[in-house]
Parts: structure tokens; C-alpha cells; sequence
């Protein structure tokens, strides 16, 4: 694994919250404008910190889902019995103020220079850091080209639908639904598996670079699967996040 | 000062007597979840080796049927990853790092875990000896599955969960202390998650 030194000290900085767009049923994006923002890298990660009227504070990390350059935005799905992201979801306003530091995390991310092509797989809100990579190459007028699959439980799920619709220009992007389809649905359907990959990832003589980001269970079977169809695992980077009750 | 976010409440409150084991920041799950950089990588037993290294030379060497006639421990521990997972009372069974380090005559003040995938993380000599550090290859009564860190790991409780490095085939034996993989990416050198050092400068 290459390595390269990014570090420095990571304050708190109270940001406003200058929109809050609905993506999904439990999805939200937040535009946050933090005073002195150090800028990021496509696919880092930061920390909120809540407070409550007691003192008790709460921490989270949230994929950044806006590209290097962009306004900063977090995209955050409500986990039922979680402590932070149903307040994130439900109750916080535009104007409102959270306090956040980053960026965190310096190995799940990509420059145009890192090349391609490029196999992005994403597991439901693990599209998050994979868009702001697809942002991050699109404003740079980067031509390496990309393949998105993303697996969401059903339509309705999938966050960035437009956004991700209007993808073109070396981008190709396939769905997988894996709890329910539309009438006259085209692309694929159930979890994803090496048999499906084989079909939708680029071939490894291609000398892919592949980013998966997802539960578990997803980022275990198609990081298996990319290894198992000839993928390096040193090209095969990924991000997991648990379903813990917590976030 | 932090501003309060209305309506804001804590709902995550440690088991009933066990508040003084959850370090502050963190919240305690029966899950385990799992976190890492790249696929998981499945070494055969009959390939695996752990070894301890100094200065490109391999000091002392253990096959995975030598390692088994270690004497093992089973080591009961509270466990609190950096992304803010405390889980408790987990139970382990491994070796402890004294006794392979016993083995070798040595100065050395740090130590570098190196692992299958290119992994690796620093730690003073003086963290993993002193039976607070085992190479671990069973957990909850099994053997340590692959996406947990098997066939083994290491485990040093008492520092944030990424310096208990899955599938650890050994330690290198250093002079000073050089960052590993998650400490180049602005992790924290040290870890202690009582003093919540999660990132460089915390």
C-alpha cells in the first residue's frame, strides 16, 4: 500500500448549515459552510459533534459527498435507533449551526493522477464518497473513464438518482435492486455477486482501480469477487461501515 | 463553546455499572463491527508464519503448528474502536507477545506490526509486553474468523482498535518510532482511547 503523509492537527469549527436537500425517505444531504475549512480529498471523511442542552456531546464520521471545490456538503441516512442521524435527518434546519473537523482519512480517495479505469462499487449510502470522486472527475476534466455499480434495495433507495441519470462523457453506471423492482426494470437485480461483477467490472487485464464502499456483507463479497475475477487486492480499496445502531 | 443543537438527546447510555469501562466518546455495541482498508486476505495455515524482525533479518520464526504449541491464554477484554465502538468483555485466546518476544534478545524501544495486505502499525515495546498484548487466533470460543483479523491478529486492548492489526504475521523490531499505515493517514501515533487520541494533535 503507497502512502502519503497527510497530517496535522484536526480542530472543531462551528459551520451553519446552508441547505438541506431530501434525498431519499432517510437520506439527507447538508450543505455546512465551516469558517475555515482546509479543503479535502475525493472519498475523506469528517466528524460532527452534537451537543445537547446537558453538555452530553455525541461524535459521528460522515463521507464528504460534495468534490474538492464544491460547497461542503455530508450525506447522511437515518438508522433507526441511532443517536445522531435521525437528529441530522429529521430535526436540524437550514440556518441551524453543527460543529464538524476534517478532513479524516487519506487512503479512500482518488486524483485524477491515481488514473484508472476506474470500478466503483457502492452498497446503499456507500455512493457517497464514490460521487464526490465522480464530481472530483468530472470538474477536473478528468477522461479516465469509470463504472458505477451501485446496489440499492429499490428505487426509491437510490440517492443521487438524477444526478447519477445524467452521467455520461466515459461514465457508465448500472443499478442493482436487491428488494424490488419497478415493472420493466433493465438493469440487474439482487445482491451483488462474482457472477454479476463478471458482467459489469472492468476486465482486469484493464488494470482497474476499484473503490467499494458499503455494509459489510457488500464490501466482503465484491471485494472477494474483484480479487477472485484477477483484480490486485492493492487496487481494491474499501470502506465499510458497520450497521451498529449508532450512528 | 459548542452550540447546542435543539432537541438534541442522549440516547446511548453505557450498561447499568459499567459506565467506567466505556472511554468518553464512545458508545458501547453488541455488534463487531468490521473496518479495513482492502479486501480480506486468506493465507493457508500451512503458509502462514509469524515472525519477529530487526534491520531486514528475520530474528525468530514461528510455523502456524509451532505457534499452536505455544503456551495460549484466554484474555477477557473491553475493545474501543476509533470510529467510536466500544464492545465489552470480549473474549480471546492467543499468545502472549512476552512470550515470543522472550525468545529474542533485544533493545529495541518500538515495534512495527507487519501484516498480510501491506498493513501495518507502530507501537512502543512497552505497550505490548507486560501481558498487555497477545497474537490472537480465537475469539468467542472459535476459531478467529477472516474478516476479524484471522487466522490471527493482533490485540492490545488498552490502545484504539486499529493497533490490534488483523492478520499480523509479525513484528520488526525498530530503533524509534515511525508511523504505520493509519498514522500516515493523520491517525494518532499513540491511541489511548481515554485520552481520545484519534488523530494527529488530539
Amino acid at each position: 500500500m503507497e502512502t502519503t503523509a497527510v497530517r496535522g492537527r484536526l480542530t472543531w469549527q462551528t459551520a451553519a448549515v446552508t441547505s438541506v436537500t431530501r434525498e431519499t425517505a432517510s437520506v439527507v444531504t447538508l450543505e455546512v459552510n465551516p469558517p475555515a475549512w482546509p479543503g479535502h480529498r475525493a472519498g475523506q471523511h469528517l466528524e460532527v459533534r452534537l451537543t445537547a442542552d446537558d453538555g452530553y456531546q455525541a461524535e459521528r464520521e460522515y463521507s464528504i459527498a460534495s468534490a474538492p471545490g464544491e460547497p461542503l456538503a455530508i450525506t447522511v441516512e437515518r438508522l433507526d435507533g441511532g443517536e445522531v442521524s435521525p437528529y441530522l435527518t429529521e430535526e436540524l434546519r437550514a440556518g441551524d449551526e453543527l460543529e464538524l473537523r476534517g478532513p479524516i482519512g487519506g487512503y479512500f480517495v482518488w486524483e485524477p493522477g491515481d488514473g484508472g479505469p476506474l470500478m466503483l462499487l457502492a452498497g446503499g449510502s456507500g455512493i457517497v464518497p464514490l460521487r464526490s470522486i465522480l464530481r472530483h472527475r468530472h470538474r477536473t476534466g478528468s477522461d479516465v473513464p469509470a463504472r458505477l455499480l451501485y446496489s440499492a434495495r429499490t428505487l426509491p433507495d437510490v440517492i443521487y438518482h438524477d444526478e447519477l441519470s445524467r452521467c455520461h462523457g466515459g461514465v457508465q453506471v448500472a443499478y442493482t435492486l436487491t428488494r424490488g423492482q419497478p415493472p420493466g426494470w433493465a438493469s440487474h437485480t439482487g445482491r451483488i455477486n462474482q457472477a454479476l461483477l463478471a458482467g459489469v467490472a472492468w476486465p482486469a487485464e484493464a488494470r482497474p482501480l476499484a473503490y467499494i464502499c458499503g455494509p459489510t456483507s457488500f464490501v466482503e463479497t465484491a471485494a472477494a469477487a474483484l480479487v477472485g475475477l484477477g483484480y490486485p487486492p492493492e487496487r481494491v480499496k474499501t470502506e465499510r461501515f458497520g450497521a451498529t445502531g449508532g450512528h | 463553546m459548542s452550540p447546542v443543537s435543539r432537541g438534541f438527546r442522549h440516547l446511548h447510555s453505557a450498561p447499568a455499572g459499567q459506565e467506567d469501562r466505556v472511554p468518553p466518546g464512545q458508545y458501547v455495541t453488541d455488534g463487531f463491527p468490521v473496518l479495513s482498508a482492502g479486501p480480506t486476505p486468506h493465507t493457508p495455515l500451512e503458509r502462514w508464519t509469524f515472525s519477529i524482525t530487526q534491520g531486514g533479518q528475520t530474528r525468530k520464526s514461528w510455523t502456524w503448528q509451532e505457534f499452536q504449541a505455544l503456551p495460549a491464554e484466554t484474555i477477557t477484554a473491553d475493545i474501543h474502536c476509533v470510529t467510536r465502538w466500544s464492545k465489552l468483555g470480549t473474549v480471546w485466546r492467543g499468545v502472549s507477545v512476552d512470550t515470543l518476544l522472550g525468545q529474542v534478545e533485544h533493545d529495541a524501544p518500538y515495534v512495527m506490526a507487519f501484516c498480510d495486505g501491506g498493513y501495518t502499525t507502530n507501537l512502543p515495546i512497552e505497550d505490548i509486553t507486560g501481558s498487555q498484548a497477545w497474537v490472537a487466533f480465537g475469539y468467542d470460543g472459535g476459531r478467529l474468523e477472516s474478516e476479524h483479523g484471522g487466522p490471527a491478529r493482533l490485540l492490545v486492548p488498552h490502545l484504539y482498535f486499529w493497533k490490534s492489526a488483523k492478520w499480523v504475521r509479525g513484528l520488526d523490531l525498530r530503533d524509534h518510532d515511525e508511523p504505520g499505515f493509519w498514522e500516515t493517514y493523520g491517525y494518532h501515533m499513540y491511541g489511548d482511547p481515554w485520552k481520545q487520541q484519534r488523530y494527529a494533535g488530539d
